[in-house]
């Protein structure tokens, strides 16, 4: 791309107001806001960290939300990686309307979800929750709705990553792989894997950020009880509401880091896999 | 969502065997155990949503949703996603512009910048916007607690939007028209109207569709943002809510229940899209 930008038509004045205009809408949008957020957190140099960091009801919430990350994008990464392969390489009836459904997590309110949720699992009157309640399975109010709200919300972003990737590679490999005598654990794991590799890492990197700040669906399926339930986006809530800002923005800077971290791997594999 | 058009003549007969329509019974158990984890987890939620909303019958919701204060929500909301959406069709096409036709140091920082707002928790997004918008601004600019401050909680939740599905569409795009345009005298401004525009007019159409969804369902930026006031700055989400908290479910669901009803008409707006653009590629 770079080596055709060459013609003198677009060395206009045009060209750089544009550019300045591109430049300074970024610069008040995102990245002075998130500067402050930083300076923010270090306003009293690392007392604010220290303050989270020896709070055990804030420690119990950064392990929560981890724990429950890690498992939404292991549950997501296996689902994804699935239904990509099935949605690519198979024919079935419900296709169509499948591959739209699944992006339906995406464009609804983290509300909606958790309230959805709610009225399946909760223990009160939803659907399924009283059963599960008196067989000693508690979902909502519990870490196992935590879990549900995280990998709904984040359940497209694999399967995005993964399914042009598979559509580009097309199937001769895994024809050649499977005439020679391999079965279908053997070809997954010697040709696709290794050919969608790329996409995938993107999804599970992007699915762990989602995973790691999910705000809304969270705090209706976790009834927020400190010390059990509540997450760390949680506590940036809680901590700012009640007048601990040092904490709020501690808390939020953590996250604000990981967010950031996961955007920069990407954008730092992305390239490579481009070529 | 393109296999069908994507997926090449089969060459050999052998081929036809193991796939092409057929599924294997690993593969047909595999399907099976991923839809009922779907259903189970999206299909069947979302199910009860629209079943609890009209449990009370059809006066039941529409009562719940024409309620005032619920009203105001719902304007508010739909209008700020349309007023946001309209900025970032011109901005999102303006910065992958800038993106894939500049050359300039540093570039690959505004990249990073692009993505930011989608990875940021989102109360870590109001959180932040307050910092520079709110009581405490560098700029003395305070805009917290107004319908601003929604204004700008949704542009920055949604600016990735329009940029991402502009860019590589852009970035594909065969220069020999536009070439050739400009050779014939056409003006910049003419030859982006009338050459460019019409090949990214798809993608933008799809990113707007992303982004005016995204901002009606968008929640946590706002709750340190906007002060959730009700009839002037709460927003639809914010409403489904409170209802939740006051144990009112059935009207939580019909409000819900609205918020499906846009997400879907843009889901399929968005697949429409999809399929013609792929039908032009």
């Amino acid at each position: 791309m770079a080596d055709r930008t060459a013609p003198a038509r677009t060395r206009g004045p045009s060209r750089y107001v544009i550019r300045l205009v591109v430049i300074a809408y970024l610069f008040f949008l995102v990245a002075w806001p998130v500067y402050l957020v930083g300076k923010n957190a270090f306003s009293d140099g690392f007392e604010n960290l220290r303050g989270i960091i020896e709070d055990p009801d804030i420690v119990h919430a950064l392990n929560l939300t981890i724990t429950v990350a890690i498992i939404a994008v292991v549950i997501n990464t296996v689902f994804g990686v699935g239904i990509s392969l099935l949605l690519v390489r198979y024919q079935f009836p419900g296709k169509r309307l499948l591959s739209a459904l699944l992006d339906v997590p995406l464009s609804v309110s983290p509300i909606v979800v958790g309230l959805a949720l709610v009225l399946v699992y909760g223990g009160r009157n939803g659907w399924f929750g009283p059963t599960l309640e008196s067989a000693g399975f508690q979902v909502i109010f519990a870490t196992p709705g935590i879990v549900l709200a995280t990998v709904f919300v984040a359940l497209p972003l694999v399967i995005r990553e993964v399914v042009p990737v598979l559509e580009e590679l097309g199937d001769e490999q895994e024809q050649a792989a499977r005439s020679l005598g391999a079965n279908a654990v053997q070809t997954f794991l010697r040709i696709t894997l290794p050919a969608i590799k790329w996409g995938v890492i993107y999804g599970v990197v992007l699915s762990l950020a989602r995973s790691l700040g999910e705000f809304g669906a969270v705090k209706v399926v976790s009834g927020n009880v400190l010390g059990e339930t509540r997450t760390a986006t949680l506590v940036v809530e809680e901590n700012y509401l009640n007048f601990d800002k040092g904490g709020a923005y501690a808390t939020a800077f953590l996250l604000a880091l990981v967010a950031v971290a996961c955007i920069i791997v990407v954008s730092v594999i992305r390239p490579k896999e481009d070529r | 969502m393109t296999s069908a058009t994507l997926a090449p003549a089969p060459t050999a007969l052998k081929r036809r065997r193991g796939r092409d329509g057929r599924l294997t019974r690993t593969s047909g158990l595999g399907l099976g155990i991923a839809m009922l984890w779907f259903s189970l987890l999206v299909l069947i939620p979302l199910a009860a949503v629209v079943t609890t909303a009209v449990t009370g019958g059809w006066s039941g919701f529409w009562d719940a949703v024409t309620n005032e204060q619920t009203a105001a929500a719902i304007r508010l909301t739909v209008g700020t996603a349309f007023l946001v959406t309209l900025v970032n069709i011109v901005m999102g096409t303006l910065i992958a512009w800038v993106l894939v036709r500049d050359r300039f140091f540093g570039q690959r920082a505004l990249e990073v910048l692009i993505d930011i707002p989608f990875a940021l928790p989102t109360i870590v997004a109001g959180l932040v916007l307050l910092s520079l918008y709110g009581p405490d601004s560098p700029l003395g600019v305070d805009i917290a607690n107004t319908r601003i401050a929604v204004f700008l909680a949704f542009l920055f939740v949604t600016l990735p939007f329009i940029v991402r599905t502009v860019q590589p569409v852009l970035a594909e795009l065969d220069r020999d028209a536009e070439d050739a345009a400009a050779s014939l005298g056409a003006s910049r401004l003419t030859t982006f109207r009338r050459i460019t525009l019409p090949s990214i007019a798809p993608a933008i159409a799809a990113g707007a569709a992303l982004s005016f969804a995204r901002g009606v369902s968008e929640y946590g930026s706002l709750v340190l943002l906007s002060g959730n006031l009700p009839m002037r700055t709460e927003v639809t989400s914010v409403r489904i809510l409170s209802s939740i908290e006051n144990d009112n479910l059935p009207g939580a669901a019909a409000v819900a229940t609205v918020l499906l009803a846009i997400s879907f008409v843009v889901i399929v707006a968005l697949d429409i899209i999809q399929r013609r653009v792929v039908r032009r590629g």
